[in-house]
């Protein structure tokens, strides 16, 4: 058990470690308020990267999740909003193009890199299309959900529990997300145990298309508008989160916990970076050190790893 | 050439010939010339960064840098900072813009080899950090390039653009590497099958390392020259050239399973990608049905090709 | 043993054969697997063992011959699924499993039958009640995850889930190496389980290079050489010493034995072990495949050269066997994949003289004897014998003063073979040095100094007239497990 505890252990700690040196930068962080204030936009992160961790676990990689959220965002702030209706096809119709493209890509043996970027591109166009300038308006229910004020907790963080729970039973805990884990990790024995690995790789897409489609309403219900632009940053942010988490990129290893504390820390880590008054310059950079400073640590404790 | 058998690349250049032609259907013909040198202009950028994603692409899957828009942006501007627009600095200021890239390069591999992880991640990872360094050293100023080189860039005297001349020669060295070098070869026999490459006395290591520094820097060069096109560099300069020089890589005919490059392919690809954005102005689609193209087209053209890759786990 | 020679046999051949193209895997194979009796499954390389598994298992589909499952014919519909239907299971030396998922996950994966509320803990519990069964006071929780387990514990949980009753009884084992990766008191548990479950009314097909172990844990032994069974009798009419003879050929006229090399000349080359090598010898690695040759061939490759930089002179050349992972360039024409060694000695002036690399061509083809009208083809043109060709020419056109061969015949015709021998022992007599790992008694016997390889080490040295069939084949199986 050690390994799999240090594998979510480590990325508690550290957002623990961060949490902690932010109430000490500022107190008043250390409120209902300031811890809503801090997390808020951790919500819809979680949710990509939820996204993002589902195809990781099937050993692909998703270049496209940031424009797709944007493509919802797009979607809700106009559609969901004027025609609900309309609005809510578009997006199972969105799910349904994750799932093809899932399909595809066993079908032909492609590189999801190339075609993730291939769809990055449609996804960018459309939300562009529908949106060509910032606008729109969040669907008064969307607002609600967002702006609700639970008692003890702030809502962002009473979501990003919900996420986490769900994500964890979801995919680590049935049925489905065992078998869909088992494809990234041996997709042959899979196939030789008679599961149909087309099916389960584009179920698991289409499970991810559901995540990045809240991710989008999500975000909308907080920014109240939105543009084509808006979540183009989620990419390498839900990347980073993932392997934070304790994800391994090809194995199929994934951890819906971590993931979800990863997409925590790294919200954090923004406000960190500000509140050290690290100039603005340095928070992107300060971003890719944590990323290979957790690689770093990890290829440490990996070292046992003998297996392939 | 005893190599490869097939020529893909023919048909990019047909494919940017049409569309060429499309437009000027509008038109009635006018502006030919223009577009022409407009088309060789743009299409030179990002032929430029295409031709280092090329290589590094072709050694093989999973092979990918995403850190050139960032190294563009950072060398760009570091350039024109070393120069501070006066003149007789040109060779300085191309020399910094070729400094940062080969210092990227060289990071990058490290870093891949160092903490063994995939060459997305770790040029992932630099460019976030390339990118902060290039806002840090861009703080609200507007340097403008010297005059000597604005000119450069921006002129055409032998007709064709300045620019494109040097995307061409590029282009020409780039073929003669693959096609007649040690080097070349070494590229592509680790692209198709890497083990068989080391049992065969590839040095591995070194070939990759450098191909992921020519690639940085030739985003490098590729910034240094639009910066000063521009007349100044902008914090998102590099941005579109990402998917770009994946873009004309794919189209252009190199096999995204590595092994087998395509350096006309290159040319004509990016001559298309410009032209479909002409065309589609013309015709009066705006930035969307322009993005939603280029995606379906890389998609088409992969699609068509195949993976190939044979998974080996 | 009770009256199971009366059953209908659970599983049966009858004249099975395989050819892999020019390779006749199987020749005329005939099994009956009984329950209630273990089969002991022994022979050497290219015997034919891993073929008749893979068409017991509905792995492979023979090209003649019947399969026979509960007394009804199923020749051509005998699948992996078919057979795990009837109660077949096979536990093999690659991990089958999913190592990123815990143990009671795949146990899970492997039967769908146990889904619904609770199944975690159901898979749970059932994995351990088997591993409690098969081996006592092991310590494997069903929450981990197979991937930080050791080798040993995943063949554990391996052994354990291919035992495991879910929605149809368990009928047959094979278990192919199945002690290789356990490690110490675990396999008397094995074996000991094995004894039970043959006991219950079950079947088990027993493949071991540990002697003693078959011996001892099979009802019947059955021996293979050369793709056909040559001898199917009781366990106990065994011992170690006839089994070995009986995987011999019989009365072989001996090959003419090549006068001992004088120790005099300094070895040009050491490496794992004792291992030596002196200019001009032919060295051989016996033993079974995959007891660590090839892994220590590439040792001795990567001693001798740089994954930086390129040296103008490489200590080794290396002839894949298995071209597809090792050797062949795909994509590229026979020239270059023949010339890819040879390169940095026909740069002129910074390009490749590709007139030069037209000649070394030619040159080769000649000497080597490949059989193409255009050696600017594509490589994969060829046939598998003439890709084998362009990879020896890569490996024997470079300088290296030793060439390293890593079982290259394998599934090479007999014409082509002979010509490469001649090929070698001329390039031998001209003062290269050759090690050579091959699966094949004829191979073995044209050198002049061999090591045999058993469990990932050199165990016994034979050279000159002790290289014959049966000090190898001696040296290769393990009496006793140790």
């Amino acid at each position: 058990m050690r390994t799999d505890l240090l594998r979510v252990l480590v990325p508690a700690f550290s957002f623990a470690l961060l949490l902690g040196v932010v109430f000490w930068l500022q107190p008043r962080t250390m409120s209902y308020l300031g811890l809503n204030l801090l997390f808020n936009l951790a919500v819809p992160i979680a949710l990509a990267t939820i996204a993002q961790m589902i195809v990781i676990a099937l050993d692909d990689l998703d270049l496209s999740i940031g424009a797709f959220v944007s493509f919802c965002a797009c979607v809700t702030a106009t559609f969901l909003n004027d025609a609900p209706l309309v609005g809510a096809a578009i997006l199972l119709g969105a799910i349904g193009v994750y799932a093809l493209v899932g399909a595809v890509i066993w079908l032909r043996d492609l590189p999801s890199i190339v075609v993730s970027l291939g769809m990055s591109f449609v996804w960018s166009g459309l939300a562009v299309l529908i949106l060509p300038s910032p606008g729109g308006a969040a669907p008064e229910w969307v607002r609600a959900v967002m702006t609700v004020r639970p008692p003890v907790l702030p809502m962002a963080i009473v979501a990003s529990l919900a996420i986490a729970a769900v994500a964890h039973l979801v995919v680590m805990r049935s049925s489905f997300g065992t078998a869909l884990r088992g494809v990234g990790g041996n997709a042959r024995s899979m196939q030789r145990a008679g599961w149909s690995v087309l099916s389960l790789r584009a179920g698991a897409y289409a499970l991810a298309g559901l995540f990045g489609v809240m991710a989008g309403v999500a975000l909308v219900g907080l920014t109240t508008a939105a543009d084509a632009n808006i979540a183009l940053r989620y990419t390498l942010l839900t990347i980073a989160g993932v392997i934070l988490g304790g994800g391994e990129f090809n194995g199929g290893r994934v951890s819906a916990i971590g993931a979800v504390i990863g997409a925590l820390t790294l919200t954090l880590a923004a406000s960190f970076l500000t509140f050290l008054r690290l100039s603005n310059d340095w928070q992107i950079g300060a971003q890719g050190a944590i990323l290979i400073l957790v690689l770093a640590v990890r290829l440490v404790l990996n070292r046992r790893e003998s297996y392939r | 050439m005893s190599g490869v058998p097939h020529r893909p690349w023919v048909w990019s250049f047909g494919a940017a010939a049409a569309v060429f032609a499309a437009t000027l259907l509008v038109t009635g013909g006018t502006g030919a010339a223009g577009l022409g040198q407009a088309a060789l202009t743009f299409a030179a950028f990002s032929v430029i960064v295409g031709i280092g994603q090329m290589f590094v692409i072709t050694l093989g899957p999973g092979n990918i840098d995403l850190s050139i828009p960032a190294t563009m942006t950072l060398a760009g501007t570091v350039a024109l900072k070393a120069m501070d627009g006066a003149a007789g600095t040109e060779l300085l200021g191309l020399g910094a813009a070729l400094g940062i890239g080969l210092g990227v390069g060289l990071g990058n591999y490290a870093l891949i080899k160092a903490l063994r992880i995939p060459p997305i991640i770790a040029t992932l990872s630099t460019s976030f950090i390339i990118q902060s360094a290039a806002i840090w050293t861009n703080r609200g100023l507007r340097i403008k390039p010297p005059d000597s080189l604005a000119a450069f860039a921006t002129g055409a005297p032998l007709g064709v653009p300045n620019v494109a001349l040097v995307a061409l020669a590029l282009a020409a060295i780039a073929w003669l590497l693959l096609e007649r070098s040690l080097f070349g070869r070494r590229v592509a026999a680790i692209g198709q099958n890497e083990r068989a490459a080391r049992f065969a006395g590839v040095p591995i290591d070194g070939v990759r390392l450098a191909t992921y520094a020519l690639c940085a820097v030739l985003a490098g060069l590729a910034g240094f020259l639009l910066a000063c096109f521009s007349g100044g560099a902008a914090l998102n300069m590099g941005s579109e050239y990402l998917l770009m020089s994946i873009a004309v890589v794919v189209i252009g005919g190199s096999s995204v399973a590595g092994g087998s490059s395509n350096v006309p392919g290159v040319w004509g690809a990016s001559l298309f990608m410009f032209l479909i954005v002409s065309m589609l102005n013309t015709y009066g689609f705006g930035a969307g049905v322009r993005m939603i193209l280029t995606g379906l087209i890389i998609m088409t053209v992969i699609f068509a090709a195949g993976g190939g890759r044979v998974r080996r786990r | 043993m009770n009256a199971a020679t009366e059953t209908v046999p659970l599983i049966e051949l009858r004249g099975a054969e395989k050819s892999y193209g020019a390779v006749r895997a199987l020749t005329g194979a005939d099994l009956a697997i009984r329950a209630g009796t273990c089969v002991g499954l022994v022979g050497h390389n290219g015997a034919g063992k891993s073929t008749l598994v893979g068409i017991l298992n509905g792995g492979v589909a023979p090209d003649r011959g019947a399969i026979v499952v509960d007394g009804v014919e199923r020749t051509g519909a005998h699948s992996i699924a078919a057979a795990r239907a009837a109660g077949l299971r096979c536990v093999f030396q690659e991990l089958s499993l999913c190592p990123n998922l815990t143990v009671a996950e795949n146990v899970r994966i492997l039967h769908a039958g146990l889904g619904g509320w609770g199944w975690r803990k159901r898979a749970g519990r059932l994995i351990v009640a088997e591993l409690d069964a098969i081996f006592p006071d092991h310590a494997i929780a069903p929450g981990r995850v197979l991937g930080d387990l050791s080798i040993s514990e995943r063949q554990m949980v391996e052994i354990a889930i291919a035992f495991l009753d879910v929605a149809a009884p368990v009928r047959a084992v094979i278990l192919d190496e199945p002690t290789s990766s356990l490690d110490g008191s675990r396999a008397a548990d094995l074996l000991a389980h094995v004894r039970r479950f043959v006991r219950r009314g079950g079947a088990v097909v027993f493949i071991s290079h540990i002697l003693s172990e078959v011996l001892s844990v099979t009802d019947r032994t059955v021996v293979m050489k050369d793709g056909r069974i040559v001898a199917d009798r009781p366990s106990t009419a065994f011992d170690v010493s006839s089994l070995v003879q009986a995987m011999g050929s019989v009365a072989r006229e001996s090959a003419a034995s090549r006068p001992l090399r004088s120790g005099a000349d300094a070895p040009i080359l050491e490496g794992p072990g004792d291992f030596k090598a002196r200019a001009g010898e032919i060295v051989g690695f016996a033993g079974l495949a995959g007891h660590g040759q090839s892994e220590a061939l590439r040792g001795l490759f990567r001693q001798g050269s740089s994954d930086w930089i390129a040296g103008h002179v490489t200590r080794a050349a290396f002839v894949a066997g298995d071209r597809q992972v090792d050797g062949v360039f795909p994509l590229w024409s026979i020239l270059w994949n023949a010339t890819a060694t040879v390169l940095p000695r026909l740069v002129r002036r910074g390009l490749i003289d590709r007139h030069a690399e037209a000649a070394f061509g030619l040159e080769w083809q000649a000497r080597i004897g490949i059989r193409t009208p255009d050696m600017a083809a594509p490589i994969l043109s060829l046939s598998g014998g003439n890709q084998q060709k362009a990879l020896f020419a890569r490996a024997l056109g470079s300088s290296a003063p030793v060439v390293l061969m890593d079982d290259p015949m394998r599934g090479v015709d007999v014409g082509t073979k002979q010509e490469v021998y001649l090929r070698l022992r001329a390039e031998a007599e001209a003062g290269r040095t050759f090690v050579w790992y091959s699966t094949e008694m004829d191979e073995i016997s044209l050198c002049d100094r061999v090591y045999v390889f058993r469990d990932r080490a050199i165990v016994a040295e034979f050279a000159g007239p002790d290289v014959t069939e049966a000090n190898v084949l001696a040296a290769s199986f393990r009496s006793a497990a140790a």
